[in-house]
């Protein structure tokens, strides 16, 4: 059962951004998340939110998956929140307690903080919503293949990638089944102190190493076999191939990731104390 | 008509290592096989775990190269490096573990491994693609993940990756091993088809004797060397012998074979329970 | 040492999108000392359902008692339970870990709380009774071959003296010799040391000739539970659900058709083969 969880949470649907190549996504993304950091005005988070709104719509991903894509993060996000909120001493007074003072300051950091948090996080989980593992390795191969000249073993880098994605199904369900052996032979996994828990990982550990190794090799001579000798030579069954779709969604990307960042440094705004 | 494969006198020892890697002896894994496979010929090699026949297996691919002797694949020489490309291509190896041998996370990607590997061009590739998964009957999985598949379509899934490479030979290194017996069943059939449509020259690598039923030549291993050569038939009819190399024949042909040394008038290799039955009733 | 499952159900990933019902309502008993042979295709749920009689699954819902205790009752100790009903899984060479053979199969033991020598001392009673030699007890067990690590982890089993024996496909990967020593070295465990074993295998023909009863599976449920030779006269019924008789069974039945007043229900070659000389010798 373990088998049938996709990693990376790709969310199957036949939206505009499922079809757009995966080097614009990639791009887009990074492009994104470095916007985030470039101004401080609630303008720029307007149009930052509005963006953000059309790609979940475009996306035809539901809500509640991109939601359950913070769960991970909702600790980190209290946490900065809060540090922000009581610590940050700046303008006027806004709420006092006891030993705790929350200023106009620390309240407009916090909650801006938590935004771009949450949109860093919403933005980059989109792109692996909509692209598959495959794609994201083709791309992230494409894109680094300048990197070649210099000698960065870029095709294997993503060769490793997709095996890796190809495999890890296999090794948990591998993990579970000698969990399950060792469980047997009367392991107990689940009481002692951090010390007693780490060591009773080794009888998990080691076969599980085994039979990691063991299956690379099986996998290489397949592989050899197969008349695998590396990058050099290779065609691809699904070359990566820029359309105008593509081409559009790059303009688009470049025209708001300069919009928000001249409109969030240079056009003032202010509702209430933002 | 140019020989399939040949081996002339082959030999390969690996040297046993010590714990610090030092070589402290060698061991023979094969020892003087001479073996002879005429193109389109369906071949089986038998023999128990440790007998030497995978790691002979292994020399028909050019995965491991003579120690001593020389192994010819439709006429190169396995050991000559500037053939080895051409080796692999012409002989395809399908390997015992489902799971070990599958790459892609999609089964047409897989299968398109070994076409990407030659250089084939994209449309070609799909063009194969579609026609080996269709000559293992499996074109209709041909979007799903291997995850998800059974040990048996996974075999057939292997099998239209090799074929995918157009290969003059197929080599099948126990590929029912690991597998429950509707999926053996399953991999024997796509097998037996291909044989007939393809024509490709088969070779089975199995302890199964109800496997080899329908081979043109059965080769029996034992300790690296050849010790039992002839048709099925000739083969099945020495229950003993068999025996003696850790081998085990249908029940069908122990059957005959009790009942004809309790002096019933049997002929002597049995291979199907029809023939039996036929046999017996003739007694009437 | 008994084992009674009353309406046992387990369901996969409940509540998911890929919800399955794995075992339905199944109902069996085990009496103490038998020797029980489950076969089913894959899928049948033979698996899941003897990982539910050590504890490691829990049953959505049903019961099973073992030697008349409950092991679902509020504070029963599955630990002790995992003591008494040892469970050896499929290739179970890979569950080897230890830096030599001797510590390995000492693993359980360990577990159970015993003493350093006691450990020592059962461990290679186990390895003697598997039949692994002396000489492998300080060797790192990825140096063994392949049925030699298989004994070993068998033996890691052993060591732990079960009441019960759970085998899961103990023959997988196997070659024909491999696959007899095996069986029979289960087959003298159990008539040697009074232990119930339960066989789960593919291949009716090695359950035939070991099991005193056979269970088939089916779809999650009990599809036969008796006798080798009465579930061999249901043979057209375990053809249609992609599992085989015996050879032997279908030639006796094709003498029959062709007139031939032979025992049908010869269940291995020495049966069949005097059953056809009786018949002949009588014509």
């Amino acid at each position: 059962m373990i088998r049938d969880i996709t990693i990376g949470q790709y969310y199957p649907a036949k939206s505009i951004l499922h079809r757009l190549d995966p080097r614009v996504k990639l791009t887009a993304t990074v492009l994104y998340l470095i916007s985030l950091f470039l101004f401080k005005n609630v303008s720029g988070y307007l149009i930052a939110t509005v963006f953000l709104a059309v790609i979940i719509r475009l996306s035809k991903v539901p809500f509640r998956y991109i939601m359950r894509g913070m769960k991970p993060v909702v600790m980190l996000l209290m946490i900065t929140l809060l540090f922000n909120l009581f610590l940050i001493r700046e303008g006027a007074v806004v709420f006092s307690a006891w030993i705790f003072t929350i200023t106009e300051g620390g309240l407009r950091n916090a909650v801006l903080m938590a935004v771009r948090l949450i949109y860093l996080i919403t933005g980059s989980s989109l792109m692996t919503f909509t692209t598959t593992p495959n794609e994201l390795t083709d791309g992230i191969e494409s894109l680094l293949k300048p990197l070649g000249k210099l000698h960065v073993p870029v095709h294997e880098i993503a060769m490793m990638m997709s095996i890796a994605l190809r495999f890890i199904p296999i090794l948990l369900e591998e993990t579970d089944k000698i969990m399950k052996a060792q469980i047997a032979r009367g392991a107990d996994l689940e009481s002692g102190n951090i010390l007693q828990k780490a060591k009773s990982m080794i009888p998990i550990l080691v076969p599980l190493f085994v039979s990691a190794f063991r299956r690379a090799n099986d996998l290489a001579m397949a592989m050899e076999a197969r008349c695998y000798r590396g990058g050099e030579g290779r065609t691809k069954m699904n070359p990566l191939r820029y359309t105008g779709r593509d081409r559009a969604a790059y303009g688009i990307v470049i025209l708001y990731v300069i919009g928000v960042v001249l409109i969030g440094r240079y056009v003032p705004l202010h509702i209430w104390i933002f | 008509m140019e020989r399939m494969v040949q081996t002339e006198d082959l030999i390969f020892e690996y040297a046993k290592r010590d714990e610090e890697g030092n070589v402290i002896g060698s061991y023979r894994a094969i020892d003087q096989v001479n073996l002879k496979v005429e193109a389109g010929q369906f071949i089986a090699i038998l023999g128990h775990n440790g007998s030497g026949k995978s790691t002979l297996a292994k020399h028909i691919n050019a995965i491991l190269v003579p120690t001593e002797g020389t192994v010819w694949v439709g006429g190169r020489d396995t050991s000559d490096a500037d053939e080895l490309w051409n080796v692999r291509q012409s002989a395809g190896m399908v390997f015992q573990n489902p799971d070990n041998q599958i790459i892609g996370t999609v089964v047409e990607e897989d299968v398109g491994f070994g076409p990407e590997n030659l250089g084939v061009p994209t449309d070609d590739i799909w063009e194969r693609v579609e026609e080996s998964l269709r000559a293992v009957g499996m074109l209709s999985y041909r979007h799903h993940s291997p995850n998800k598949l059974s040990g048996g379509q996974k075999q057939r899934v292997a099998i239209a990756g090799v074929i995918a490479m157009r290969p003059k030979c197929i080599v099948l290194d126990e590929p029912t091993a690991m597998l429950d017996p509707s999926g053996r069943k399953e991999v024997l059939r796509t097998v037996e088809e291909l044989r007939k449509q393809e024509k490709v020259t088969v070779i089975l690598i199995t302890h199964y004797m109800e496997e080899v039923i329908d081979a043109d030549r059965v080769f029996v291993m034992d300790h690296g060397h050849v010790v039992m050569e002839g048709t099925p038939r000739e083969i099945f009819s020495q229950v003993d012998a068999l025996k003696e190399y850790r081998l085990d024949v249908p029940q069908v042909t122990i059957l005959a074979d009790e009942l004809k040394k309790r002096g019933l008038d049997i002929p002597a290799g049995i291979l199907r329970k029809e023939e039996l039955v036929e046999a017996i009733c003739r007694l009437k | 040492m008994s084992i009674k499952i009353e309406h046992l159900n387990y369901i996969y990933s409940q509540g998911t999108a890929y919800e399955k019902q794995a075992l339905k309502d199944i109902c069996l008993e085990i009496p103490h000392g038998e020797f029980v042979g489950i076969i089913g295709h894959t899928g049948s749920g033979k698996s899941t359902l003897i990982q539910h009689l050590n504890g490691l699954i829990k049953a959505a819902d049903g019961e099973i008692y073992y030697n008349g205790e409950n092991i679902y009752s509020g504070n029963y100790n599955m630990k002790e339970l995992r003591n008494q009903v040892g469970l050896v899984f499929q290739y179970p060479e890979h569950q080897l870990f230890e830096v030599d053979v001797l510590s390995d199969v000492c693993f359980g033991p360990k577990n159970q709380g015993l003493s350093r020598e006691e450990c020592e001392k059962r461990a290679r009673e186990a390895l003697r009774l598997v039949g692994l030699k002396e000489k492998y007890y300080q060797s790192s067990p990825f140096e063994l071959s392949g049925g030699q690590k298989r004994r070993a982890a068998i033996a890691g089993v052993l060591a732990m003296r079960p009441k019960v024996l759970v085998l899961d496909e103990p023959t997988a990967g196997l070659d024909p010799k491999g696959r007899d020593e095996i069986l029979d070295q289960i087959s003298y465990l159990h008539k040697e040391s009074d232990m119930t074993v339960i066989l789960v295998s593919h291949s009716m023909e090695d359950i035939a000739k070991y099991a005193d009863r056979i269970i088939v599976m089916n779809q999650g449920q009990v599809m036969f539970n008796s006798t080798p030779k009465e579930v061999f006269a249901h043979y057209k019924e375990l053809e249609a659900v992609g599992l085989a008789a015996p050879q032997v069974t279908y030639i006796m039945h094709e003498l029959e058709e062709k007139g031939l007043a032979v025992d049908t229900r010869a269940a291995t070659v020495k049966e069949a083969a005097d059953s056809i000389m009786e018949v002949l010798g009588n014509d």
